[in-house]
């Protein structure tokens, strides 16, 4: 879905509201956001109609997050049970966080100490069921969030604070050097060594979220940050030289 | 989640923030955020005013109605201010009746008013012990984004400022809506409440939501030419008297500087 | 038969000076204001969201829950704060008017909340209310099939006209004013109709046929302050 809104960074996409008709007659096939009419492609919900191959689709601009398999999220423990923790990812069904998804032993009355009732963690959905997500913090990268700084944006953003192949984020934590996690349902933990650089990577997430659709985004961040006086660091303009130098003329292209 | 207070995790970096006397938006401890007001929000009122407090967007409006006075004032009009904190401004309101937080926000805003001296009630009272003017100021939240409680304030303070006494037929005891008459009999003196919030051991002024849902305590000052009016201390942490006192000091610098602002915007709308 | 001569001059289908706003309120998921003349109504949509309390929850469905409002001072005779029967009435009116054009069967036992407040009224408020509505529904990003526009049509002595204002609403000459409420999809579906005074069946035809062509204007403008809210350009 990432590499799907990346794709036409450039084109300009139209804004539809819900009983437009985007493509008349029967071109086209009825994807996510729409359904096929008598006149053709009609749009059910508000966003950038999407029109690629045979394909039309609405690329939402709100709405609720929608739990997908393999989402990595951030969220709050609300209850302790006794097979696992309940958690609340933002959705109107509650996750679940069993016991055996976790990477260590855990007494079952010893929960708290993995995880207590207000604790936050960074999690993957492994699973969609009738009664809600299924999570797993058994990789490395999952677990609790101790300290730093957590908020919220609207998820709908994400793709573009995580930007092409990742290059949005990584251009945020090169130059603040913190850590930032976005969650699929956005959620953002960020975690510095300085208070000034912590907050500069919020305000940076919060600016690209706020000029999400704006053309040329990436050259408004890398401005934005001249203007708070923080320079790309020696290491990071001495690799962008060199895989500018090991790109093909294809990708150079892009 | 959203409904949700501020994480604890975030919590703590708010008051590690604080202790090196910084905010998230790099504001001051004591400073307000970008303060507007748009005038005129509703014609039917006597006077009426969008604030806007950073995010935090309250509505005020007066309206005028003649009635009985109180029997313990026959000679004097009377206030009424009630607030009104709309579901519309926030996901954490649940609807039915006011809740503690809109009756005590109407209440301290009212006593704000009303101790300071800024109107003249005597000055709204038609026939004594029989017709009075009663001015009604009503409070509504639009958006709650922290410290409604001074955007109120600052609200009922320029809606008064604004408003004008409609014409009143004494023969057909009607009020002539619609046909704006005199100003309101208004003092110079201080109506503005300001609030500080108290976050660990930091004093702060116009918390954010974020920040807000982190304060312990907080102390509402009505203050007037270097005399109190009016106070209301808010929620389960004590203040040291220290504290009081630099609250105090605050409060004072704090509305000086807010009118200054306001005759400024005010001038501007006109 | 001579064409009713409005107060302020408009034509019989000509309606007042409108615009709609969209994101007006930061905290809300969909948030939009309407104006109609002098009539302005707010609205804010929170949800879908777990719906509180429990025994109202629908497992098969997503429920739709307004709630309508007039402040104090949006009229000249300051109104209590407190919900009224009236506000209670078209509370419900305003459900039932968007309710058919949802798709929320994807959201068992959630509840999606549409709050909508009169700041200033000069009658039509219930149809600026529900153009709010739905504009902050689409906001919200709530699946729709269609947007529902609402126009205040009415009679005015044997004339049939739109968008009746509040001194139409008292008008005195002839057969006096007949309200007439109406919503409508784009597709002409009627999602709420109200009448009150007196009106032939072919005259409320008449009504009905005139809303649908002045709705397309208003759903113009509906979808105009949608769109322009998504900034692509700076």
């Amino acid at each position: 879905m990432v590499e799907e809104t990346q794709k036409n960074e450039t084109q300009k996409r139209e804004v539809v509201v819900p009983g437009e008709i985007i493509v008349q007659g029967d071109d086209f096939l009825p994807g996510d956001g729409t359904k096929k009419q008598e006149e053709g492609i009609m749009a059910l919900r508000y966003g950038l109609a999407d029109k690629s191959d045979n394909l039309v689709r609405v690329i939402p601009l709100s709405g609720p997050y929608n739990p997908r398999a393999g989402n990595v999220v951030i969220g709050k423990v609300v209850m302790l049970t006794e097979g696992g923790w309940v958690i609340d990812i933002g959705t109107p069904k509650t996750a679940f966080l069993s016991l055996t998804e976790v990477p260590m032993y855990v007494n079952k009355n010893a929960l708290d100490e993995v995880m207590d009732l207000g604790d936050m963690g960074i999690f993957k959905i492994t699973g969609l069921g009738r009664l809600g997500a299924s999570l797993s913090i058994k990789s490395g990268f999952f677990g609790k969030i101790n300290e730093g700084i957590v908020f919220k944006i609207n998820p709908h953003k994400v793709p573009r604070i995580i930007g092409k192949e990742g290059s949005m984020i990584k251009l945020i934590k090169e130059r603040t050097g913190c850590k930032v996690t976005v969650g699929q349902n956005g959620v953002v933990w960020i975690k510095g060594d300085e208070i000034d650089k912590e907050l500069f990577a919020r305000k940076a997430v919060e600016f690209v979220a706020d000029k999400s659709y704006i053309e040329g985004l990436t050259d408004k961040v890398e401005q934005f940050f001249k203007d708070h006086g923080i320079e790309p660091s020696e290491t990071e303009t001495e690799n962008k030289e060199n895989s500018e130098e090991n790109k093909s003329d294809e990708e150079k292209k892009e | 989640m959203d409904e949700e207070k501020t994480p604890k995790i975030t919590a703590e970096r708010i008051k590690k923030y604080l202790e090196n006397g910084k905010r998230f938006d790099e504001r001051k401890l004591d400073e307000f955020r970008e303060l507007t007001i748009e005038t005129g929000v509703s014609k039917k009122a006597e006077g009426s005013v969008k604030v806007k407090l950073g995010k935090t967007e309250v509505i005020v409006g007066v309206k005028m109605a003649v009635g009985e006075p109180y029997p313990d004032s026959g000679d004097k009009g009377n206030l009424m201010v009630t607030a009104e904190l709309l579901p519309l401004s926030s996901g954490r309101i649940e609807l039915g009746p006011p809740k503690i937080d809109s009756i005590e926000l109407g209440r301290v805003i009212d006593r704000g008013i009303r101790e300071s001296g800024f109107l003249d009630m005597e000055k709204l009272c038609i026939k004594e012990n029989e017709k009075v003017w009663t001015l009604f100021v009503d409070i509504y939240s639009i958006n709650d984004d922290g410290n409604l409680l001074d955007a109120a304030g600052i609200g009922a303070y320029t809606a008064l400022k604004l408003a004008k006494i409609p014409k009143y037929d004494e023969k057909e005891d009607k009020v002539l809506y619609g046909e704006p008459d005199k100003d309101l009999p208004l003092t110079d003196k201080n109506p503005i409440v300001t609030t500080i919030y108290k976050i660990e051991n930091s004093l702060v002024v116009d918390p954010t939501r974020e920040e807000e849902d982190v304060a312990e305590a907080r102390i509402t000052i009505g203050s007037s030419d270097k005399s109190i009016s009016s106070i209301q201390k808010g929620g389960s942490e004590p203040f040291t008297t220290e504290e009081i006192s630099n609250a105090l000091d605050i409060a004072e610098n704090k509305w000086t500087e807010l009118f200054k602002n306001l005759d400024k915007q005010l001038k501007k709308q006109k | 038969m001579a064409e009713v001569k409005r107060p302020d001059g408009r034509k019989k289908d000509e309606l007042r000076d409108f615009s709609g706003e969209v994101g007006i309120i930061p905290n809300a998921d969909g948030s939009a204001k309407y104006k109609s003349g002098d009539t302005i109504a707010v609205a804010a949509v929170y949800g879908p969201k777990k719906m509180h309390p429990q025994h109202q929850q629908d497992p098969e469905k997503g429920v739709l829950r307004c709630t309508y409002n007039m402040n104090s001072f949006s009229v000249d005779d300051r109104i209590r704060p407190a919900p009224s029967r009236r506000s209670k009435e078209i509370s419900q009116i305003v459900e039932w008017a968007l309710e058919p054009v949802l798709l929320i069967d994807d959201f068992p036992n959630t509840v999606i909340d549409v709050h909508v407040n009169i700041i200033q009224a000069d009658a039509g408020t219930r149809c600026a209310a529900i153009n709010a509505a739905s504009m902050a529904l689409a906001h919200a990003g709530i699946p729709m099939k269609d947007m529902v526009s609402s126009i205040a049509a009415g009679k005015l002595d044997k004339t049939v006209v739109m968008d009746l204002n509040k001194e139409e609403e008292d008008f005195e000459e002839g057969e006096g004013p007949t309200d007439i409420p109406i919503s409508l999809t784009q597709k002409g579906e009627i999602t709420h109709l109200q009448l009150d005074g007196k009106i032939s069946k072919e005259q409320l035809k008449e009504a009905i046929e005139m809303s649908k062509k002045v709705c397309k204007d208003i759903y113009k403008e509906q979808r105009r302050a949608l769109k322009d809210f998504v900034k692509q350009e700076e």
